[in-house]
C-alpha cells in the first residue's frame, strides 16, 4: 500500500529564521520523488514535517487525503530513514529490523520470521544474529531499509541515506534502492544535495533553495529546461552571459551581452537579471566561425576527465568559457594557446531569471 | 636532560608514588596478621588469627554492618534514579536555567559533609522527623546523586538522538523508547554509578556522624575503635573490605576489558567486509 | 523542557521533574535555607521555641568572636578569637594541603597523559584507584599506625641512623598534613590527567621542534591547557580538606584543632544545634568563595569544574 502527500503552503520558522518557505508540491501515490538542494536549504526539516518530528508553522501536510495536523510520529504511517541510520546499536539485526512489530505486540517467532523474510528481500540473508558494528557500511544500509519496510509504511522518507559511502557503494545502492521501491510500490521521499542521485533516482525532483521549491519536474526536465538560473547552476555546468533580451519570436529570443548578440529559448521576459545559460557539453569546438552565437576563442586549459575531456577558453572579448568533449576518437583535442572558435546551438541556450533573487 | 633519562626518571616517580599509595594499606592489613595487642607491624610478634577471631564474634561489628548495608541499598535505590532523571532534564536544556542548575546540583559535592549533616537534621526537624539512619540517608542522597548524575550525563553526551526518534518513527510509545532504546544505553553509567554511590555510602562518615541518632554503621564504629581502645580486630576489617573492593574493582575491570575485546571484533570484521567491498 | 516533553512524552517528563524537584528541594535547597534560618535564632529548650524568647540575633555568630586568646602570628603577638583561630588555621593548613598535592600530582598527571604507554593505562589505574575505594577512615588509621612513636617509621629512620631519637610525629599539625595529602592527592591527579591527556600531543612536540626546552614548554603549552584540570583539583582537594572530619580527629593533636571539630562539639557535645548552624554557615561562605575566587582567579566556569 502506498499514499500520495501533499504539501499545501507549508512554512516552518525556527525563531525568526525561514528554514522552509510556502512548499506546494503534490507527491502521487507509489511515486520515487527527491528533494534535490544544497546543505542548509530546508530539505531536512520537510522530511521531519511529514513525518511528524517538527511541526509547520503554517499550511497543511496530507498523507493519502488525511491531515497530518495533531499526529505523533508513532500515528503516521512514514518511516524515516535518518542520515546517520540510527541503528539501534545494541540490538541484534533481526531485533533491529523487527522492532517495529515489537511495539505494537507481535510475538518473537512471528518478528523472527518477518525480520529474515525482510533479510532476503535486502539481499542479506544470513545477518538475522549479528550485531550492528559487525557490518559493513552498505549492509548497514540494507538493513536499515529492511526496519522501515517491516512497519510496512505507506510512504518512506530517507535523508541523504548514502551520502556516507564511497563512490562505487553510491552507485550500486542507487539502483538497489531504486529496484526496492519499484518492487514494494511504496512512495519515497528521497533528500539528497548530489544532482547525479536525484536524476539517475527519481520519477520527479523538486529542486530548493533557500527554503523554497525552485522547480518540480521530472529529471530531464530539470537539467534541460530548468525554469531559472539557480536550477540550471545546480543541476549542472554552464557558460553564462549576462546581457538584455531583444526581439522576441516562437519562444526565441535576440540577447545583448558585451560578448556579442547571441540567440536562445525564452520563457519569460519579466523579472531582472535575465542571463544565457548554455551547457558546455552543448559548446560547439570549431576551428571556423559557427553560423550564429559564436566566439572567437583561445584554449587556456585542457583537463581530461576519462569518459570525457573539459576544455577551458576564454573568448577575444574576455569571457571565460568551458565546453566538454566526449573521449570517443571522433575530434581532435585541442591544444592549451591555440587559437579556435566556440559555438552553440540556439535551441541548446535558454535565457533565464535568476533564481535566488527571484520575489515569490 | 635526555629523552631516555627523563622517562627513567618518570618512571621511578611512578613506582614511588604507587608505594606510598599502597604500603600504608598494606601495613595496616599485615598488622591484622601481627600477635601483639597493638595494631602494628612492628614489633612482629609472630603470626595469629585471632584478630579474625575476634572480629567475628564482635556483635556491635555485625549490627553496624547490616546498618551500613541497609544505609548504602537505600541510597543507591534513592540517588539512582534521581540521578539518572536529574541528568535528562539538564540534557535537554540550555541556556542561563541549565548553567543555574548544574550549579545548584553539583554543589553538594562541594559542601562539606557537616554542613550537609546539619542541615539535614534541622529541615527534618523542622518536620518533626527526628534523627536516625533514614536521615543519614538522605543526606548522603543529597550529594551522591550527583556523582549519579555526573555519570549518567556524561553517557547521555554520548547518546544519539535520531535512536530515540527512529524508535518513535516506528511507532514506539514514550515508554518503550525509554525500556528498549535510553535505558539500555545508559546501562554502564547506571551501573557505575550505582557502584559508586553504593560505596560512597559505606565510606561517609561526617553526614553520618550529624544524622545518625544513636545508630552505628561500620564507618563509624571503627572511628571510635580507632579513637578509644584499639584492637588489632579493626586491622581484620580492614584488611578484608580492602580484599572485597579490590576484588570488585578487579572483576569489573576484566568485564570491560572482556567486552572491548569482543567490540573491536566485531567492528576488525566491519571493517574487512569493507574492505572487501561486500555490500 | 519543550524538548524534554517532546523527546519522553508527559508522564516521564513529569517522573523526571518530580524526581529532580525531590532532590534539589527537598535535601538541597531547603535544608540550606533552615540552616541560615536557623543560625540566628537563639538554642532553647522545646518548650520555649516560639515564646518570647525565640527571636532573630546575631548571638549564635557572636560566639565566633569570644575567647580572645593572644596568638603567635609572625612573630607579632595578637589577641584572637580562639575560633577565628581555628578558622584561619584550617584555611592556611588547607591551602598548604592544596598546593602540596599539586605539587606531587602534577609530574604524575603529565607522565599518565603522555610518558606512559596507553597499553599500561588500565593497570596503572587500577592500582590508583585502590585507596580510593578504602575507606577514609581506614586511610587515616594506616597513617596512625604508620606515624605512631613505636611504628615503622620511627623504627626505619631510626634503624637506617637518619635519627637518633624517635620523633612525635602526631603532634600539632603535622600529621593532619600527611594525613589529608595522602587522602586526596588523587582528586589532584585525576583532574589535571584529564585536562593534559585532551592536549594535542603534536603541540608539545611543535613547541620542543621549536627549540622550546622542557621547563618552557610545560610553562607556555602544558600548564595552561590544564589549567580547568588544575582548578578542579585544586577546588576539591581544598574543600575535601577543609571539610575533613576524620584526619583531623585521628591524626590531630589537642593543639590543633580543625574548624570542622569546632562545629562537632556545639552539636554533638553541647547539643547547641542554632550555635552549630551558625558555625556550619560561617563554613559554608568560606567555601563558597574561596570557589569563587578560584574560579575567577583561572578564569574558569563552574562547568569546567565539575568533571
Ligand atoms: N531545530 C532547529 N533550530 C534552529 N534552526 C534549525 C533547526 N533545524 C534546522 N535549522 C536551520 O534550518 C535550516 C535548514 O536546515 P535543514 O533542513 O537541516 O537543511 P538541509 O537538510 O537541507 O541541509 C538550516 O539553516 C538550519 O540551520
Ligand atoms: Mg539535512
Amino acid at each position: 500500500m502506498s499514499a500520495g502527500i501533499d504539501l499545501d503552503n507549508v512554512c516552518c520558522d525556527f525563531g525568526s529564521f525561514r528554514a522552509v518557505d510556502h512548499v506546494n508540491v503534490s507527491i502521487k501515490p507509489g511515486e520515487f520523488f527527491s528533494f534535490l538542494g544544497p546543505s542548509g536549504c530546508g530539505k531536512t526539516t520537510i522530511l521531519r514535517m511529514i513525518s511528524g518530528f517538527t511541526d509547520p508553522s503554517s499550511g497543511v501536510i496530507r498523507i493519502g487525503d488525511k491531515d497530518m495536523k495533531g499526529q505523533r510520529p508513532n500515528q503516521r504511517p512514514t518511516a524515516l530513514i535518518f542520515q546517520n541510520l540510527a541503528l539501534f546499536p545494541l540490538m541484534p539485526i533481526w531485533e533491529n529490523i523487527s522492532f517495529g512489530l515489537e511495539v505494537r505486540g507481535v510475538g518473537k517467532t512471528e518478528r523472527r520470521a518477518k525480520a529474515e523474510e525482510l533479510l532476503r528481500l535486502v539481499d542479506l540473508p544470513g545477518a538475522a544474529d549479528k550485531m550492528v558494528s559487525q557490518l559493513s557500511g552498505g549492509q548497514k544500509q540494507r538493513v536499515a531499509i529492511a526496519r522501515a519496510l517491516a512497519v510496512e509504511p505507506s510512504v518512506m522518507l530517507l535523508d541523504e541515506p548514502l551520502s556516507a559511502l564511497d563512490l562505487k557503494l553510491r552507485q550500486h545502492m542507487r539502483a538497489e534502492l531504486r529496484a526496492i521501491q519499484k518492487r514494494t510500490g511504496v512512495t519515497f521521499i528521497y533528500i539528497t544535495h548530489d544532482q547525479g542521485e536525484a536524476l539517475a533516482m527519481s520519477d520527479r525532483v523538486g529542486v530548493m533553495s533557500q527554503g523554497k521549491l525552485q522547480q518540480v519536474a521530472d529529471p530531464r526536465d530539470i537539467y534541460n529546461n530548468p525554469s531559472n538560473g539557480f536550477v540550471a547552476s545546480f543541476v549542472g555546468e554552464n557558460n553564462i552571459f549576462a546581457g538584455t533580451v531583444g526581439a522576441v519570436a516562437d519562444g526565441m529570443a535576440r540577447f545583448d551581452t558585451a560578448h556579442g548578440t547571441f540567440r536562445a529559448r525564452v520563457n519569460t521576459t519579466s523579472g531582472k537579471d535575465l542571463k544565457l545559460y548554455v551547457r558546455p557539453e552543448h559548446t560547439i569546438i570549431s576551428s571556423f566561425p559557427g553560423a550564429e552565437n559564436s566566439l572567437p576563442a583561445t584554449v587556456t586549459d585542457v583537463a581530461f576527465e576519462g569518459n570525457f575531456i573539459s576544455v577551458h577558453a576564454v573568448s577575444d572579448s574576455g569571457a571565460t568559457l568551458m565546453a566538454e568533449l566526449r573521449n570517443d576518437g571522433s575530434s581532435a583535442i585541442p591544444v592549451t594557446g591555440e587559437k579556435l572558435h566556440m559555438s552553440f546551438a540556439a535551441e541548446r541556450a535558454s535565457i533565464l531569471p535568476d533564481g535566488l533573487t527571484r520575489g515569490e | 636532560m635526555t629523552e631516555k633519562l627523563r622517562r627513567t626518571l618518570y618512571n621511578i616517580y611512578m613506582a614511588a608514588f604507587l608505594f606510598y599509595l599502597l604500603v600504608p594499606l598494606a601495613l595496616m592489613g599485615g598488622a591484622a596478621f601481627n600477635d601483639s595487642k597493638l595494631p602494628s607491624v612492628y614489633p612482629w610478634k609472630g603470626l595469629t588469627d585471632r584478630w579474625f577471631i575476634d572480629l567475628w564474634n564482635d556483635e556491635t561489628m555485625w549490627y553496624s554492618f547490616r546498618n551500613t548495608i541497609l544505609v548504602a541499598l537505600a541510597v543507591v535505590l534513592l540517588a539512582v534514579p534521581i540521578g539518572t532523571a536529574a541528568a535528562i532534564v539538564i540534557n535537554s536544556i540550555s541556556g542561563k536555567v541549565r548553567s543555574v542548575l548544574y550549579g545548584v546540583m553539583v554543589a553538594p559535592v562541594l559542601a562539606p559533609g557537616a554542613v550537609i549533616g546539619i542541615s539535614t537534621i534541622l529541615f527534618w526537624n523542622k518536620l518533626n522527623v527526628p534523627t536516625g539512619l533514614h536521615l543519614s540517608v538522605l543526606g548522603q542522597v543529597s550529594y551522591i546523586a550527583a556523582f549519579v548524575m555526573l555519570m549518567v550525563l556524561a553517557r547521555l553526551q554520548s547518546f544519539d538522538e535520531n535512536l530515540e526518534e527512529a524508535a518513535l518513527d516506528l511507532g514506539a510509545s514514550h515508554g518503550q523508547v525509554m525500556r528498549r532504546i535510553l535505558l539500555p544505553h545508559l546501562y554502564p553509567a547506571i551501573g557505575a554509578g550505582a557502584a559508586i554511590a553504593f560505596f560512597q555510602s559505606i565510606e561517609n562518615f561526617n553526614i553520618t556522624l550529624f544524622t545518625r541518632g544513636t545508630s552505628q554503621t561500620l564507618t563509624v564504629y571503627v572511628f571510635s575503635k580507632v579513637r578509644a581502645g584499639i584492637t588489632p580486630s579493626i586491622n581484620a576489617l580492614a584488611l578484608l573490605l580492602i580484599l572485597v573492593t579490590f576484588s570488585a574493582a578487579v572483576i569489573y575491570e576484566v568485564r570491560r576489558r572482556r567486552a572491548a575485546t569482543i567490540e573491536a571484533a566485531r567492528e576488525a570484521e566491519a571493517r574487512r567486509a569493507d574492505e572487501a567491498g561486500i555490500i | 523542557m519543550d524538548d524534554l516533553l517532546r523527546r519522553y512524552g508527559p508522564t516521564l517528563t513529569g517522573a523526571f521533574m518530580l524526581l529532580t524537584a525531590f532532590w534539589l528541594l527537598m535535601l538541597v535547597i531547603l535544608p540550606n535555607i533552615t540552616l541560615f534560618e536557623a543560625s540566628f535564632r537563639p538554642y532553647l529548650p522545646v518548650v520555649d521555641v516560639g515564646g518570647p524568647k525565640d527571636f532573630y540575633s546575631f548571638n549564635n555568630y557572636g560566639k565566633f568572636f569570644a575567647n580572645s586568646t593572644d596568638t603567635d602570628i609572625f612573630g607579632m603577638n595578637i589577641p584572637l578569637p580562639i575560633h577565628v583561630k581555628i578558622f584561619f588555621g584550617t584555611i592556611y593548613y588547607s591551602t598548604l594541603v592544596t598546593v602540596i598535592t599539586f605539587v606531587v600530582a602534577y609530574p604524575l598527571a603529565f607522565y599518565l597523559a603522555k610518558v606512559v604507554s596507553p597499553k599500561s593505562l588500565p593497570t596503572l589505574f587500577l592500582l590508583l584507584f585502590v585507596p580510593l575505594w578504602v575507606s577514609e577512615v581506614l586511610r587515616s588509621f594506616a597513617w596512625w599506625i604508620i606515624l605512631a612513636l613505636k611504628g615503622p617509621l620511627n623504627a626505619i629512620l631510626l634503624g637506617t641512623g637518619i635519627l637518633d631519637q624517635p620523633v612525635r610525629w602526631i603532634m600539632g599539625y603535622r600529621a593532619i598534613i600527611i594525613g589529608l595529602v595522602y587522602t586526596y592527592v588523587l582528586f589532584m591527579v585525576f583532574p589535571i590527567y584529564n585536562a593534559i591527556q585532551s592536549l594535542d600531543t603534536n603541540q608539545i612536540e611543535a613547541a620542543q621542534d621549536l627549540g622550546s626546552p622542557w621547563w618552557r614548554t610545560h610553562l607556555r603549552v602544558i600548564l595552561p591547557h590544564a589549567k580547568p584540570g588544575i582548578a578542579s583539583g585544586s577546588v576539591m582537594v581544598f574543600m575535601l580538606s577543609a571539610g575533613s572530619l576524620l584526619v583531623p580527629a585521628l591524626l590531630g593533636s589537642p593543639t590543633s584543632l580543625w574548624f570542622t571539630q569546632t562545629i562537632q562539639q556545639w552539636m554533638l557535645e553541647s547539643q547547641d544545634w542554632n550555635t552549630g548552624a551558625a558555625y556550619s554557615f560561617l563554613f559554608l561562605i568560606l567555601c563558597t568563595c574561596f570557589v569563587s575566587l578560584v574560579m575567577w582567579v583561572f578564569k574558569v566556569q563552574l562547568t569546567d569544574i565539575a568533571k
